[in-house]
């Protein structure tokens, strides 16, 4: 593996509170150091990265690469070179696949076919209940040992409290956090979007804020009950980023993560009916917008995860109501943060730190997030002024719905390194 | 020899001072298990009633045993076979035994607290066979014996208590009294077989019981009852077995004198492994005579030799 400096880029690492113009030596898979020397290894591969910023590779909290079962949509191979594209370098697959990976052997199927054949690092989040039914316990201890670096029942709450409340405190012996889709399904009904005035104009069933903000409610106060590290999926209300902002004041272990499209996009984009702006959680009011952005700002939210959710045309022109929800976000997530830096609504440094530290001491992930001497040699290197226009069709991702084709934004990734090894250069 | 109580309920009741006289005295009653004739007047004409309303193969035959080599005469009672089945509830079943003046009432209930309600109800000795998920006194008595007598000595020991403490009667009165005789108490398990404010027993609480293990003296194994997975309060008995379990390979760090010790009956292969259960660690079944034992010291102390009111 040839050595690799990279010279002239802003280097910006959140964690060893660095910003500046310096050099990244990488070696035999590690970072050897960032420096302001100009020695170059032997046989290095040199990248000028003038003009651009160097910065930890992104770690994904949250995505579904649809493997094992539904392959037609994505899989592990083509979901790593969606994220290698985004300038992910870490992506963590939620467990509902079919079958669901809440036992050994298919937390042991994903580790084995990302080593075959992912670009970048897939960590599996292993199921809380079997099946993802909510009725029972996942082989918890089992799925940690195979490689699960957190329990999810993601696409879906797990309704009953007593059962929320024994993972949280079962997950403790193995150091697992709980990831919580925080949603009441008896009050989402046959909601499709947030509930509104949109919702009302649309005639379509809405989703209220309450169907999010109860369960955020009820799990903190698991939390509260338990000790038990909680990390919010997909945050998409005010009232949730309050509570969360109150949690912290506690001093409770409550993280949490907003997706680039929640960030975006408010329930007036649904006018038109568009299935691709179908999404669980719902995109809500302005409101909530603008609070999500402010949450991010100021840290309450922690991460940013793209819950990269691909689903095939077939699932998607059925109709607004007959539509899977979700859209893919791997590809077009680094333009759509970019924007709100470049509308000065979140510092550059904080949008970083929610791509790269944060997410990786919510899943203790050890030498990821950072640039820091002896760190794994996970590196993006983005030109932010760069216009981009998102080409739904170039997708890496087997999969296309998107609601964001031929938006004009700025942000380009210019190089993905994993682990010493270029996986993606523009 | 007198005991500062005239009801043996709860661990919280005895003095140091108590547990002492009750072990000098066990272990004096223990030979009689060993003569050929097991048998000494000592409670001739006196009457014992074993009520126990919930399952139980050891207790009970302990005490009757007990009873029986101290020559006391006995009577069995459980809920099936009883008028209980038609409807009496506790008290008024007690207060008719009482009518018929035995001297100690043995009871065994699956209600925490029963056999203070019915010590509060009737003027007979009475003895908690286990109450509940509440306590096991006597257990906790014969368990300390045990330790004295495999160990030679109480002082600076540390005993590791692992498994289903949150639902185990058997782990509370352990904890009390092996913190009132002085020895470090660590405990271990699943979170969610541990019940908040365990701390206020005086033990300290260890995560991953397989790092404590290299410090214990005694590690006493608790029993998980099947139904606990149906509760979701781990996902199955095989991950159990694997990750809150011991075998020989769990055990390889211990000290080479380490005890393992079982209150019984033992989940073979779940919270215990074949080969531990039956190695030469375990005094499982020395648990079990020392029982009779205690159980024949408890019931001399309150109405034995001098024990007339």
């Amino acid at each position: 593996m040839k050595p690799i400096f990279i010279k002239n880029g802003r280097v910006i690492d959140p964690a060893k509170k660095i910003d500046g113009v310096m050099n990244v030596v990488v070696e035999n898979g590690k970072i050897s150091a960032v420096t302001s020397a100009k020695k170059i290894p032997e046989e290095a591969l040199v990248i000028d990265a003038k003009g651009a910023i160097v910065a930890p590779g992104f770690i994904d909290l949250h995505c579904h690469l649809r493997e094992p079962g539904e392959e037609y949509k994505e899989d592990i191979e083509s979901g790593s070179q969606a994220a290698a594209a985004g300038g992910f370098t870490t992506v963590c697959c939620m467990a509902n696949t079919n079958p669901v990976n809440d036992c050994t052997s298919v937390t042991e199927y994903i580790v084995n076919r990302a080593r075959v054949c992912a670009c970048v690092n897939v960590l599996p989040v292993g199921a809380i209940t079997k099946g993802l039914k909510g009725e029972n316990l996942a082989d918890i201890g089992d799925l940690a040992c195979a490689g699960a670096v957190a329990i999810s029942d993601d696409g879906r709450p797990v309704m009953n409290a007593m059962i929320m409340r024994h993972a949280m405190e079962y997950a403790q012996t193995f150091n697992l956090p709980v990831i919580s889709h925080a949603e009441d399904l008896n009050l989402r009904g046959r909601g499709v979007m947030h509930e509104g005035t949109a919702s009302t104009e649309l005639g379509l069933r809405g989703i209220p804020a309450a169907t999010e903000e109860t369960m955020i409610a009820r799990d903190i106060l698991l939390c509260g009950l338990t000790g038990s590290r909680l990390h919010i999926a997909h945050v998409s209300t005010a009232g949730g980023v309050e509570m969360v902002r109150e949690a912290k004041k506690l001093k409770l272990p409550v993280t949490c993560e907003v997706t680039p499209h929640h960030l975006t996009l408010t329930e007036q984009v649904v006018h038109g009916y568009d299935p691709n702006t179908k999404v669980n959680p719902p995109l809500r009011s302005e409101n909530d917008r603008r609070e999500l952005v402010a949450g991010l700002a100021d840290g309450t939210i922690d991460a940013i995860a793209t819950d990269h959710a691909p689903h095939d045309i077939t699932e998607k022109e059925v109709g607004f109501e007959g539509s899977a929800f979700g859209m893919v976000g791997l590809e077009t997530a680094l333009p759509l943060v970019l924007k709100l830096v470049h509308d000065k609504k979140v510092p550059m440094k904080r949008m970083i730190e929610a791509l790269t530290i944060k997410p990786a001491s919510i899943l203790n992930l050890k030498k990821k997030g950072t640039l820091a001497a002896g760190s794994d040699a996970d590196i993006v290197i983005f030109n932010p002024n760069e216009p981009v226009t998102i080409r739904a069709s170039a997708f890496k991702s087997k999969s296309r719905n998107t609601p964001f084709d031929g938006w004009r934004l700025q942000g380009k990734v210019l190089y993905t390194i994993v682990g010493g090894n270029i996986v993606y250069k523009s | 020899m007198r005991l500062t109580q005239p009801h043996i309920l709860s661990i919280n009741d005895l003095t140091k001072k108590d547990v002492l006289t009750i072990l000098q005295t066990a272990e004096s009653f223990k030979e009689i298990s060993e003569r050929p004739i097991k048998k000494v007047p000592t409670l001739r004409g006196k009457t014992v009633v074993n009520c126990f309303f919930e399952d139980s193969t050891r207790t009970r035959m302990s005490f009757e045993i007990a009873e029986k080599r101290l020559s006391a005469d006995t009577v069995n009672i459980s809920k099936s076979g009883s008028a209980m089945q038609k409807g009496e509830n506790l008290l008024d079943t007690m207060r008719n035994i009482e009518a018929m003046k035995p001297d100690i009432v043995v009871i065994r209930h699956s209600i925490s607290g029963a056999p203070m309600m019915v010590a509060e109800a009737i003027e007979s000795h009475v003895i908690n066979a286990g109450d509940g998920m509440h306590e096991h006194p006597t257990q906790a008595l014969l368990d300390l014996m045990t330790i004295k007598e495999v160990k030679g000595r109480i002082q600076g020991l540390t005993v590791g208590i692992v498994g289903d403490i949150l639902h185990s009667r058997v782990a509370r009165s352990d904890m009390l009294l092996f913190r009132k005789m002085g020895i470090s108490v660590v405990v271990g398990g699943p979170r969610t077989l541990m019940p908040i404010g365990i701390e206020d027993f005086g033990v300290t609480v260890c995560p991953n019981i397989r790092e404590a293990i290299p410090s214990l003296d005694v590690l006493m194994m608790l029993r998980v009852q099947r139904e606990r997975a149906d509760e979701n309060l781990f996902p199955n008995l095989r991950e159990y077995a694997r990750y809150f379990g011991i075998s020989n390979e769990t055990l390889k760090d211990a000290k080479d004198d380490m005890t393992i010790m079982h209150p019984g009956p033992v989940n073979r292969g779940v919270e215990i492994s074949p080969e531990v259960a039956d190695g030469p660690r375990s005094v499982i079944l020395n648990q079990v005579t020392n029982g009779v034992a205690v159980r024949m010291a408890l019931l001399y102390l309150l109405i034995g030799d001098g024990g007339n009111e």
